[in-house]
């Protein structure tokens, strides 16, 4: 129940912030060099790099979520116990997997 | 009194209403290789200068994934957008300018974005 309104609520939040973003990002870099600085100074600053970090635990969420639903469209997954299971995986995925990428882009 | 029209419009999709179950599953599974190659791409320094963002997308190969991505990502996000539209905006001119509102700014969103990327593509 939580994960599928968590699905709703994603999809919402990247269809109108990541959208948001994914625009601006293309429109800076299409515009030349120093819109694209003054993209990456904004990116970059600290509130700038806590949207990116939410953005990718709410990408993480609607994508394990999403596949959920996708399994759940060929008529598996429906006992509650599994289907509980599945829900908790999608946010464990998104935890450890937000946190591999951001870990990635910090280090390396 | 009211036209046949009338009572039905804004109700959804009417005879194609599985077309657009099947356009949501065909964009979501088409977005599970698309949104991971992107994100691959942005964790490994693609975009960290504009030279090297622009030297990347010079790649045909990538102009073509990026511009199918944009594509892929603004439909399915106008479909994601309109579904709770309908279930939740129940007022019947508020459901329609809301569902029209998303398409124009998809189509608007979508093409903005391709032109960039091709703008870059071709050294504009």
């Amino acid at each position: 129940m939580l994960v599928s309104i968590l699905h709703r609520a994603t999809g919402i939040g990247l269809s109108i912030v990541g959208a948001g973003i994914l625009l601006w990002w293309l429109l800076a870099a299409a515009s030349g060099e120093e819109a694209y600085g003054k993209f990456l100074e904004l990116a970059l600053h600290p509130f700038g790099l806590f949207v990116l970090f939410g953005l990718t635990a709410v990408f993480f969420q609607h994508f394990f979520s999403g596949l959920r639903h996708l399994y759940m469209d060929t008529g598996a997954g429906y006992e509650p116990a599994r289907s509980r299971r599945m829900a908790a995986l999608t946010i464990v995925g998104t935890v450890v997997l937000t946190l591999a990428v951001w870990a990635i882009i910090i280090f390396a | 009194m009211r036209t046949e029209l009338g009572k039905v419009r804004g109700l959804g999709a009417a005879k194609s209403g599985s077309a657009r179950w099947w356009m949501e599953r065909v964009t979501s599974v088409a977005l599970i290789p698309l949104s991971v190659w992107l994100l691959a791409s942005l964790v490994s320094g693609v975009a960290s200068s504009h030279a090297v963002l622009t030297e990347w997308i010079a790649n045909p190969l990538v102009a073509v994934l990026l511009i199918l991505f944009v594509a892929v990502a603004f439909y399915h996000a106008a479909m994601g957008l309109k579904v709770v539209v309908e279930d939740y905006v129940h007022e019947h001119g508020n459901k329609i300018a809301s569902l029209l509102i998303i398409d124009f700014l998809a189509i608007v969103g979508a093409l903005a974005g391709i032109v960039a990327v091709l703008k870059i593509a071709f050294g504009a």
